[in-house]
């Protein structure tokens, strides 16, 4: 029965752990209907998880798009279908890399500073302080955060979808001597709004599950140092597998 | 006035608190004393609603805590204000909006009024020209001043101090000593302090409330407590190893 036992005890141990994430994003998107919102608590978090994440999204689109190219433009060659290079590049980067890489780039940089701040607010009795001083900490601390999410993932996104695409371009167009007009031609005739659309909407879910799992993770911390540090870790892979979990069902409903 | 009526409160399978019973008087300055780990910040914890207890109750002016709505109970704690022991100060604010923090969050105030006011509560503490600095530039004493100054800054009626004194030197301590009761005589405030540090217990204690085992031994003026002949009580105020208390 042991294995049953933990196995059992896991399971229920992780739908409950489920379900107060659950409570506690339906509680913040129930926050966000009471004014005032704290706009400058908005901004300052658009700031960490948005701004602040631009040069490792851009970089890491770019060299994503180039080697999309080189690899399909491999690949394509065998059977003369060089031209498609643009297709491939803009489909995958719009549809699935530019939203995953920008969720999972975001769920290491902003997500676990979400943690580790939260959590270290919360063994330093900060977290605490606030109650006391008759200010909601879901409010305060957690609606800003969730906010930020749902509103920069998409707009990181739309970089890293033209930041690879032009990655994808330059060596498409200018390493691997592909025409630039059937190029672009290609590019354009076979994306459509939707699949654009439909990546924003991937990283607009994407930003809230970052967010609401590391703000959790760091409600939750216990213990010091350590605690802060488990917290951190835990934030970062979880929302890294519900992310490419959740993508695939998306993905299975949008296209 | 705050009553705590046969509080009871476990954390897992630890009973913590096993049927308190404390009155705290209007006006004066209650210590709770007792053993690290007794449970005397989960008391504290229970005044201000950050814990509910499993059985009992928590009376402030009358109103029982768990009857009262998020909104009234908010209305509450502005009553309250609040030193943690290691002052709790938000690390991303500078001092002077940490101070200003409640009267940002509950008036219509302009940055610089909260900054005046927050200068002016400072003053109260003894700090001058801090107000600019982030509180990783600050002591462990400073800190602590600008934790008290932040408690009073919304002029509380009820303080809680959570070991107010706590690793502080001797001259410090004694420095927050008497801003406790300097605080007290100035703006006529109902206190609760939580220490192990008996010379700051009887400098600032109207009223002296012992914790053991999950109950209070012993409540009694800083004089009664001293000449106690309850020997649970006795052992503590003395500090001796030998006795029932059996350090773990």
């Amino acid at each position: 029965m042991g294995w049953l036992e933990v196995l059992g005890s896991r399971t229920i141990f992780f739908v409950e752990e489920m379900g107060r994430v659950a409570t506690l994003l339906i509680q913040s998107l129930r926050w966000t209907l009471y004014p005032p919102l704290g706009l400058r608590n908005i901004f300052k978090q658009m700031e960490a998880v948005g701004v602040n994440s631009i040069p490792v999204v851009l970089i890491t689109a770019l060299s994503t798009g180039m080697v999309l190219a080189l690899q399909s433009y491999n690949g394509f060659r065998r059977f003369n279908a060089e031209s498609l290079v643009g297709t491939v590049v803009s489909l995958s980067m719009t549809r699935e890399l530019g939203p995953v890489l920008t969720g999972l780039i975001v769920a290491g940089r902003a997500g676990a500073a979400m943690a580790a701040e939260l959590g270290t607010m919360k063994v330093t009795e900060q977290i605490d302080a606030l109650t006391t001083m008759a200010v909601n900490p879901v409010k305060y601390l957690i609606v800003p955060r969730i906010l930020a999410g749902l509103m920069m993932l998409p707009i990181l996104t739309v970089f890293a979808d033209v930041i690879g695409v032009a990655g994808g371009y330059f060596v498409g167009v200018n390493l691997l001597d592909v025409n630039p007009v059937v190029y672009m031609r290609r590019t354009y005739d076979y994306l459509e709004l939707d699949d654009i659309f439909g990546g924003l909407l991937k990283a607009a879910v994407f930003g809230m599950i970052i967010a609401t799992i590391s703000c959790y993770k760091g409600f939750n911390t216990q213990g010091g140092a350590e605690g802060v540090g488990k917290a951190t870790t835990g934030a970062v892979v979880i929302s890294s597998m519900l992310i490419l979990v959740s993508d695939y069902y998306m993905t299975a409903m949008l296209f | 006035m705050i009553e705590l009526i046969d509080l009871h409160k476990s954390f897992n399978s630890k009973k913590v608190l096993q049927g308190i019973n404390l009155r705290i008087e209007q006006g004066e300055t209650t210590v709770i004393i007792g053993g690290s780990g007794s449970g005397k910040s989960v008391i504290m914890k229970h005044i201000i609603g950050i814990l509910w207890p499993d059985q009992g109750k928590v009376l402030v002016d009358g109103k029982d805590l768990a009857s009262l709505d998020d909104r009234s109970l908010n209305e509450l704690r502005k009553k309250f204000g609040m030193l943690f022991q290691y002052a709790a100060l938000f690390d991303s604010l500078s001092v002077w909006e940490n101070v200003g923090f409640g009267l940002r969050q509950h008036t219509h105030l302009s940055d610089r009024e909260i900054k005046e006011i927050a200068k002016e509560k400072l003053a109260m503490v003894g700090l001058r020209g801090v107000e600019d600095l982030m509180p990783s530039e600050l002591s462990g004493g400073m800190k602590k001043r600008v934790g008290l100054a932040r408690a009073i800054a919304m002029e509380p009626e009820i303080l809680l101090y959570d070991e107010p004194t706590t690793g502080l030197d001797p001259i410090m301590a004694d420095v927050i000593n008497g801003l406790v009761l300097e605080l007290k005589r100035r703006l006529n405030v109902t206190g609760v302090a939580i220490t192990h540090d008996m010379t700051s217990a009887y400098k600032i204690a109207d009223r002296i409330a012992m914790l053991y085992q999950g109950r209070i031994q012993q409540v009694g003026t800083p004089e009664e407590i001293r000449n106690s002949k309850d020997p649970v009580v006795h052992q503590f105020i003395t500090g001796s190893a030998v006795g029932p208390i059996v350090a773990v």
